[in-house]
């Protein structure tokens, strides 16, 4: 073995070949099967995908680094499940380019946080979280709510989604802007198209009080509301609490 | 360069040299080998019991049998049989009963607080005394009457909630939706401020009673003490839902309206939790004042 | 470093940065609409800088003296001050973002300042902006001379260390505009992500380029740690980085794979980010600088091979750890654990192997501080991997996972490795690379010595206490068998160990600002005397019948 590394260890190009080759044989045992082993995400056939103001929300999440603070991954552990409900299933982000399953837990795990509280509550923690949960250490994020939602890129946005793998139909990508709209304002004609196309259960509601404008506030909240809430595969796989 | 000794430690040099550094050739301690061997059978014994390598469309499953998710659905459903004892009596008898036990009030005590700090806090705080827009669960009568079966009703179901069997309440918009104009909302203020032993800078009192008979009374009561079918809270006490009860959010609120939000919980805690945390909203409420 | 070009290199170096300019003029009207644009703006405003710097000297006398007679270190120079810049930028948002977390209205309010978007500020300002730099630096440094031989091409050592701090800048200049892609430690977008693929290919061909020049039959064990730095991180990077954009103008991207795919390539790369950028290169660093400082040879050739060869196979396996319990699946997760309990063995065998060395130099570890740096950097590896192949136990990770135990261990490598390897390293350096008897103030390095050593204790011991108690207070069950403790409990018990840590991040930082200062002074003021510190450094003829040692180039 060291004759050979002797040898080895004079030829500069055979020797990057070779750091290369053993290199490669970990990532390509552990990754490639995932592609290939049916079980590995589990099926859900009411999964749905995110609407254009959610996945509009869901980039303010990126964008702000809630996940530098924030998993949204309930491990298969007991003190995990009775806090925060069924452990997370791997279909539950399955459209979610990238993951945010997070690796830290300043904050709490939010992956079931959906619906837990109210859109008003929601918006005075991001607003003022201390004025809430005084010994919170989050930043506030009272400008989300004075910035309008960009809207006029959220067609590209889900044509490239759907260039990565996910079932965004034409329909829904012509309308992408007009979702955004009505989704938070449930007065207005737009609203009735996003129940049509994106199922009858998704929240329409003025997630940040003023159904006027439509701000990133908006689009946050939509995204936080619907965490958990995409299919309910977890829920039926799963003895929950006590 | 030839390889020599080093005087330090007794090994020969490879003979070759970098920029003046040199390598002995020191052979490989015998632990190293050892180590590698023990951790590489260790590994080898785990790939056997658990489950372990890919084989194109499924895996190893190991003899163990080992799953996480089963594990982790036996040891949730095992704790639930291990508290089996004292959740099922509180489970099986009614909140009196189980109020007048001591060591059920404990565990209902200790559970509650943790259930509470996770769930609740957030809205209530964590002495669940309230803030702006939530209410004090310690303090005053409870908006939809203080029996336990109204506080569990209101936990499961929400206020105003998404839940489709949710409790509604809503304060109407007088000055928005032009039911009452300014001086009408100055003087029902004024008078609503008395009702609390409070006087308003502004408004006619006895001028806000008639009106308030008109408007509120419905509500909020004929003598304004609130009422609990409806879940408008009392207004004659000193206890507010929305800050300090100062003249202008009064007026704000007469103005624009109010629809509180409590969300349902039904669904998201067990029927078990909800009763633990009924009983722990009802054992708070005994620190009333 | 002008004058150092011949006239057709200062021609091809005013049409690099020309296509550079446009390149930045086409992001910036691409991107108009964008923040996009604000960074093509500020590609072509540094690049048209650039060009007027080339065009200053660019009537300077071409070089007279045969180059070929002296190694190449002007990159090398211009990388290690660059490192000592983004050591303190990056220790300052560290330690700025530990103060936020004790006392959150630190973020002074600001889109940019808060918690979020600092956070990866920091962490690739130490690791891409302080370590690479160092890394890249070192290595032209230790290739060279190790292979006594000069770096065959003038322009695109340079192009590397500019490049690649460009790289850094629109990454960090990125995340504060709320530009990033979310994967931890590949953040930065896909127009930066091409960028660093191009830096990097043309980093590989310079360091392959120099190794083929060697005149050393044999490679020295730091070029096969650097050699596997360069090779694997531009595997990983590649694959993790995989994105489609919005749209050409849009700085936004969406990563390839989803969900668990997704996870688990993102932490394949991030557990070997860890292992080849702040081991292997690190490792590199420290087999050249420890025993050229000590004056010793190293230990065993033949553990070398051993760590080695164990650290770029098994370290591949390990990324699963970063994922126990969670949806990938398990048979994964076992792969993870088990080869990271037995990466333990070649970890410790490098660790030792460098320690080992210093038998017979232990009175120049107690005297000289700069050895001393590099002594407790290799204790603190050996640390630092033993807390890693405990924590990727399933049983472990399960109290640990997402706990601030795991940015204890973190800062056990970053501080206490990385960071001191490199200041070592640096240390050592400087005076050999700029000839001078010594650094401008040996007894600043002692100091720094003792900061580093301080804060990194105080952090680490900080972190080890808050995470293990919000792991246990996560999971702890009363006597009815329910939590015993709320999120937010756990939360108020971590309030003094944050002031701890950033105390400890302090003085860490004021160590690196120490040093930064020191580094500067020894660049700054002439020296009575040009002298290498050590005879075995001067720039020895690299070329047949080439000039016998000279000064200062
Ligand atoms: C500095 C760390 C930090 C950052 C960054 C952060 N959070 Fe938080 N978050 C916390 C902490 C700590 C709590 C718990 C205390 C509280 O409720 O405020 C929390 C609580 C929450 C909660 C309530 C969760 C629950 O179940 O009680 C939500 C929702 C939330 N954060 C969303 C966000 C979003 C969205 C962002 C980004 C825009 C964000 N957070 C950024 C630290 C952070
Ligand atoms: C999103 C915020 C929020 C959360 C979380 C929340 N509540 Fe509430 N809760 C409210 C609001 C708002 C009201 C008052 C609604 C109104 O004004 O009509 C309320 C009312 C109540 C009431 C009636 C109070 C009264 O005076 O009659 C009870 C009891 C109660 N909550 C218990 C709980 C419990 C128990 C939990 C946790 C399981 C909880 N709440 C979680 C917002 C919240
Ligand atoms: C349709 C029922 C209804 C009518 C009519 C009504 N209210 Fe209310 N009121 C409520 C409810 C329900 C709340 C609690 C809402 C909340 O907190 O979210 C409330 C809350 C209030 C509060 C705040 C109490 C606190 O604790 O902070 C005031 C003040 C008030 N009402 C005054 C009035 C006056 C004055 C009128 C008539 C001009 C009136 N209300 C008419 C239902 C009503
Ligand atoms: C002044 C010294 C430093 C201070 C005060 C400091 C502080 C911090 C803080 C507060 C965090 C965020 C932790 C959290 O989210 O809870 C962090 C993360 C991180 N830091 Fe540092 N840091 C310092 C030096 C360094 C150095 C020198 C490096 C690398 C060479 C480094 C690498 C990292 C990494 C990789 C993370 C992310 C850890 C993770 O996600 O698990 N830090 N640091
Ligand atoms: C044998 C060697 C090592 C092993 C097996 C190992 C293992 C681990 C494990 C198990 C985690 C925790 C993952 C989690 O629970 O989220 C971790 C995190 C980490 N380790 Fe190590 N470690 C090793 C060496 C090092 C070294 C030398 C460094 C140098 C700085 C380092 C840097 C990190 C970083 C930056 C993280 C945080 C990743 C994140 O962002 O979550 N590790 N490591
Ligand atoms: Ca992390
Ligand atoms: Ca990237
Ligand atoms: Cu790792």
């Amino acid at each position: 073995m060291f004759r050979f590394h002797y040898w080895l260890e004079r030829k500069a190009i055979g020797f990057a070949l070779a750091i290369v080759l053993v290199a490669s044989i970990g990532g390509a045992v552990e990754i490639a099967p995932l592609f290939t082993i049916h079980q590995t995400i589990e099926d859900a056939p009411d999964m749905r995908v995110y609407t254009p103001l959610e996945l509009a929300g869901r980039n303010i999440y990126v964008r702000e680094g809630c996940y530098a603070c924030h998993s949204q991954m309930i491990r298969t552990l007991r003190d995990e499940v009775e806090r925060y409900g069924p452990y997370s299933l791997a279909v539950e982000s399955k459209y979610d380019h990238p993951m945010l399953w997070g690796s830290k837990r300043t904050g709490p795990d939010l992956a079931r946080v959906g619906g837990k509280y109210s859109d008003e509550w929601q918006v005075q923690h991001l607003n003022d979280p201390r004025a809430l949960v005084p010994q919170s250490v989050m930043p506030s994020y009272a400008r989300l709510g004075r910035n309008p939602l960009r809207t006029d890129d959220l067609s590209n946005h889900l044509r490239a989604m759907r260039a990565v793998g996910v079932p965004y139909t034409d329909d829904m990508i012509a309308n992408a802007r007009a979702d955004a709209y009505g989704q938070a304002a449930p007065d207005s004609p737009l609203a009735e198209g996003v129940g049509k196309r994106y199922g009858e259960a998704t929240n329409v509601r003025p997630f940040d009080g003023a159904p006027g404008v439509l701000t990133e506030m908006d689009a946050l909240v939509a995204y936080l509301q619907i965490l958990g809430h995409l299919t309910d595969a977890a829920h039926k796989t799963v003895a929950t609490g006590q | 360069m030839k390889p020599e000794r080093d005087p330090e430690t007794g090994w020969m040099t490879t003979g070759h040299e970098w920029n003046g550094i040199t390598e002995l050739n020191t052979p490989v301690p015998k632990p190293v080998w050892f180590f590698l061997i023990v951790t590489a059978l260790f590994a080898l014994g785990y790939w056997l019991l658990m489950p372990a390598f890919p084989l194109g469309s499924t895996f190893t499953k190991g003899l163990l049998g080992a799953d996480d998710r089963a594990a982790v659905t036996a040891a949730v459903k095992e704790a639930t049989a291990e508290r089996a004892g004292w959740t099922g009596e509180v489970m099986a008898k009614s909140y009196a009963e189980v109020e007048r036990d001591p060591r059920l009030m404990a565990a209902v005590r200790e559970t509650g607080r943790t259930l509470f700090g996770d769930n609740c806090s957030v809205c209530h705080g964590r002495e669940a005394k309230g803030g702006r827009g939530f209410p004090n669960l310690t303090g005053s009568s409870f908006l939809w009457g203080n029996s336990p079966e109204a506080i569990a009703e209101t936990i499961q179901v929400g206020i105003n909630s998404a839940n489709p069997k949710s409790r509604v309440s809503q304060m109407p918009a007088f000055g928005r939706d032009h039911v009452l104009e300014r001086p009408d909302i100055e003087n029902v203020v004024a008078y609503v401020m008395s009702l609390s032993g409070a006087k308003a800078s502004v408004g006619n009192v006895e001028a806000g009673k008639t009106a308030f008979t008109a408007n509120c009374a419905v509500c909020h009561g004929p003598d304004g003490k609130g009422k609990t079918d409806v879940g408008a809270p009392n207004l004659s006490d000193q206890i507010w839902i929305r800050g300090g009860g100062e003249e202008a959010s009064i007026y704000d609120f007469v103005w624009g309206g109010l629809q509180g939000q409590m969300p349902s919980w039904e669904g998201r805690l067990s029927p078990l939790d909800l009763k633990i945390l009924t009983l722990y909203v009802v054992d708070l409420g005994k620190q009333r004042p | 470093m002008i004058e150092q070009l011949t006239t057709i290199e200062r021609q091809r170096a005013l049409v690099l940065l020309l296509a550079v300019t446009f390149g930045g003029l086409f992001v910036l009207i691409a991107g108009k609409d964008e923040v996009l644009g604000i960074h093509g703006a500020l590609i072509m405003l540094l690049s048209i800088a650039a060009i007027f710097y080339v065009l200053a000297g660019y009537f300077a006398p071409e070089p007279t003296a045969p180059r070929e007679d002296s190694y190449y270190d002007e990159p090398a120079k211009a990388g290690i001050l660059l490192a000592m810049g983004w050591a303190a930028f990056g220790l300052f948002i560290g330690d700025w973002v530990a103060w936020q977390l004790a006392y959150p209205s630190l973020n002074f309010e600001a889109g940019w300042t808060s918690f979020g978007r600092l956070r990866p500020v920091h962490t690739t300002s130490v690791i891409f902006g302080f370590g690479g730099n160092a890394l890249i630096a070192t290595s032209f440094y230790v290739m060279q001379r190790t292979s006594r031989a000069r770096i065959p091409d003038q322009l695109s050592p340079l192009f590397v260390v500019f490049g690649y701090n460009l790289f850094c800048l629109l990454a960090v200049t990125g995340y504060m505009m709320g530009i990033t892609q979310s994967k931890e430690y590949a953040e930065p977008e896909w127009y930066a992500d091409l960028w660093l693929v191009v830096v990097w290919v043309t980093y590989l061909i310079v360091y392959l380029r120099t190794l083929a020049h060697r005149k050393e039959p044999h490679i020295y064990v730091a070029n096969w740690y650097y050699l596997a730095f360069v090779l694997v991180v531009a595997m990983l990077h590649i694959v993790n980085n995989l994105a489609v954009p919005v749209s050409f103008g849009s700085a936004k991207s969406y990563s390839l794979f989803s969900g668990v795919q997704d996870a688990m390539t993102q932490w394949w790369y991030g557990h070997n980010a860890v292992a080849f950028f702040l081991t292997a290169g690190f490792l590199g660093m420290m087999y050249y600088f420890l025993p050229k400082r000590a004056g010793r040879p190293l230990f065993s050739y033949r553990l070398s091979i051993i760590s080695f060869w164990g650290i770029t196979f098994l370290y591949m396996w390990a990324g699963s750890h970063h994922l126990h319990y969670t949806a990938l699946p398990q048979w994964v997760q076992t792969l993870g654990m088990t080869f990271s309990v037995i990466l333990l063995v070649p970890s410790w065998t490098a660790a030792a192997n460098a320690l080992l060395t210093l038998n017979g130099a232990w009175h120049r570890v107690r005297d000289d501080a700069t050895l001393r740096f590099m002594m407790v950097a290799a204790v603190f590896y050996g640390i630092t991997t033993f807390e890693g192949s405990f924590l990727a136990i399933r049983a472990v990770n399960s109290l640990s996972h997402y706990t601030d135990w795991t940015i204890g261990h973190v800062h056990a490598g970053a501080l206490g490795w990385v960071a001191m390897i490199t200041f070592g390293s640096i240390y050592a350096a400087v005076p050999w690379l700029w000839k001078r008897e010594s650094m401008y103030s040996p007894r600043l390095v002692e100091w720094h010595f003792w900061l580093a050593l301080a804060g990194t204790i105080i952090y680490v011991l900080a972190m080890w206490n808050s995470g293990i108690i919000q792991g246990l207070m996560w999971r702890t069950y009363n006597a009815q068998g329910t939590l015993a403790y709320s999120f937010i409990d756990s939360l108020i018990e971590m309030h003094p160990y944050y002031i701890a840590r950033a105390v400890g991040g302090l003085l860490f930082l004021i160590g690196g600002l120490i040093g930064c200062y020191n580094v500067w002074m020894t660049v700054r003021i002439a020296p009575p005397q040009l002298v290498p510190e050590s005879a075995a450094d001067y720039p020895e003829p690299t070329v047949p019948g080439a000039a016998a040692p000279q000064a200062a180039e």
